[in-house]
């Protein structure tokens, strides 16, 4: 067993044990730090940084950051709130993100996330960049307006030899993600919705998939990401 | 005391989002003792006669007249709204925004499956409004005060805040009601 520590998350004590992450740690304890490209038991990406937290007055990415005895964490200020923000409005004009034609509206993190910090519109000009959408595949369909560079879909969805389905091409704003061609023929309906599901926007659709649920019933429709997480923090603070 | 005037304009947008404001249903009864409409589409006031308090904007700007307009309701409204995500965002229109101009004109007028244009003619005739580039979303153009999201933004979405402005009280927006889709 690790050591049982104590950190300070909004300047409230909580316990936990030295082999956890800030984000592991805030959890188990009911505290909730967004996260879009983090996936529990792979290797973090810390691509987004939306998990960004102070830690002892630096800012650090929590889905990466061990937790240390006594450490001091702010959460939830004005200025992480803001970065937060930032980093969601960002990529709302960065990508083409058509939320009423989209078939992941209801279902989609990076909306979510919008809708609980309560962005009404993006303070950054729209750019509108050219992207294509590849439907070569027989399973699925790749838009890459929606595309994040989380890096999950890579991480997650593998073959029984572990190769990778997805794999990262081309650098810098030219970096997207290829289904790899040969491999994705092998694709199977189980490993397509695992994809869909394990993508944050609505970049990797399953065909025919779209749109199954109606409005209302969508998992972000009435409850806010994250809502889950604190509600059983609050259960276990009841205990 | 003179109830606050309320305008409204449909630009590149579909007129949903003022079906939406159509759907507060009985409560139009109360919002027509609480304001008056001026220049609208709802009460086909073509030209505004006085100036307004609260402007409510559906659409993007796609071509000159809905700059024009845009540009208008800034210079007579006190408030101005961008109601849904076409005002916020440019919306469906928006989704030309990587095809270039051209493309689309040849697409919609020459080369469409079902088009007929045996002399090849574009839309020229001066009383036209010329297309814009890009869709623009209306913050773009110039500085709005508001955002209600949503395609369309739900009717209890625009009631809550056409009487939070009207009455000048701050309201808590519940959660279900912000939406982009
Ligand atoms: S396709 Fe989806 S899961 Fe893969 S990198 Fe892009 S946003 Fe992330
Ligand atoms: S969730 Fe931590 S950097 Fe993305």
């Amino acid at each position: 067993m690790a050591d049982r520590i104590s950190i300070y998350i909004d300047k409230k004590e909580y316990f936990t044990t030295e082999d956890k992450t800030i984000l592991e740690a805030a959890q188990e304890n009911g505290v909730y730090i967004p996260t879009l490209c983090h996936l529990p038991e792979t290797e973090s990406s810390t691509s987004c940084r939306i998990c960004t937290v102070m830690v002892n007055g630096r800012p650090l990415t929590a889905c990466s950051t061990p937790v240390g005895e006594g450490m001091e964490i702010d959460n939830s200020t004005t200025q992480i709130t803001e970065w937060r923000k930032s980093v969601l409005e960002i990529m709302f004009t960065e990508g083409n993100h058509f939320c009423p034609s989209c078939e992941k509206s209801g279902n989609c993190r990076l909306q979510a996330l919008a809708y609980r910090y309560q962005i009404m519109a993006p303070q950054f000009p729209y750019q509108f960049n050219e992207r294509e959408i590849d439907a070569t595949n027989d399973k699925i369909i790749q838009d890459h307006n929606r595309c994040i560079i989380c890096k999950r879909c890579v991480r997650a969805i593998k073959d029984e030899h572990g190769r990778s389905f997805f794999a990262f091409i081309d650098r810098g704003h030219k970096l997207r993600v290829r289904l790899d061609r040969k491999l994705g023929k092998e694709l199977t309906d189980e490993l397509a919705e695992a994809a869909m599901e394990v993508c944050p926007v609505g970049s990797i659709l399953v065909r025919e998939k779209g749109f199954e649920t109606p409005i209302g019933q969508r998992k972000y429709d009435l409850e806010r990401i994250g809502a889950d997480i604190e509600q059983n923090g609050q259960m276990k603070n009841h205990e | 005391m003179n109830k606050p005037v309320v305008a409204t304009a449909s630009l590149a947008g579909c007129f949903g989002c003022h079906m939406s404001l159509l759907d507060i249903d009985e409560r139009l009864v109360e919002l027509i003792d609480l304001v008056e409409f001026n220049k609208s589409p709802i009460d086909d006031i073509k030209k505004f006669t006085k100036d307004v308090d609260i402007g409510l904007i559906e659409g993007g700007c796609c071509n000159t007249e809905n700059v024009e307009v845009l540009k208008e309701f800034r210079k007579k409204c006190k408030t101005l709204i961008s109601l849904g995500e076409c005002a916020i965002m440019g919306g469906l229109p928006a989704l030309r925004n990587d095809i270039t101009v051209s493309e689309c004109l040849a697409e919609a007028y020459l080369d469409g499956p079902t088009t007929v244009n045996e002399h090849r003619i574009l839309p020229n005739d001066e009383e036209l409004p010329i297309i814009l580039n890009k869709v623009y979303p209306c913050h773009e153009v110039v500085k709005m005060d508001y955002f209600l999201p949503g395609c369309p933004p739900s009717a209890d979405l625009i009631w809550e805040a056409l009487v939070a402005l009207i009455t000048g009280e701050e309201k808590e927006i519940p959660y279900a009601l912000i939406k982009y889709d």
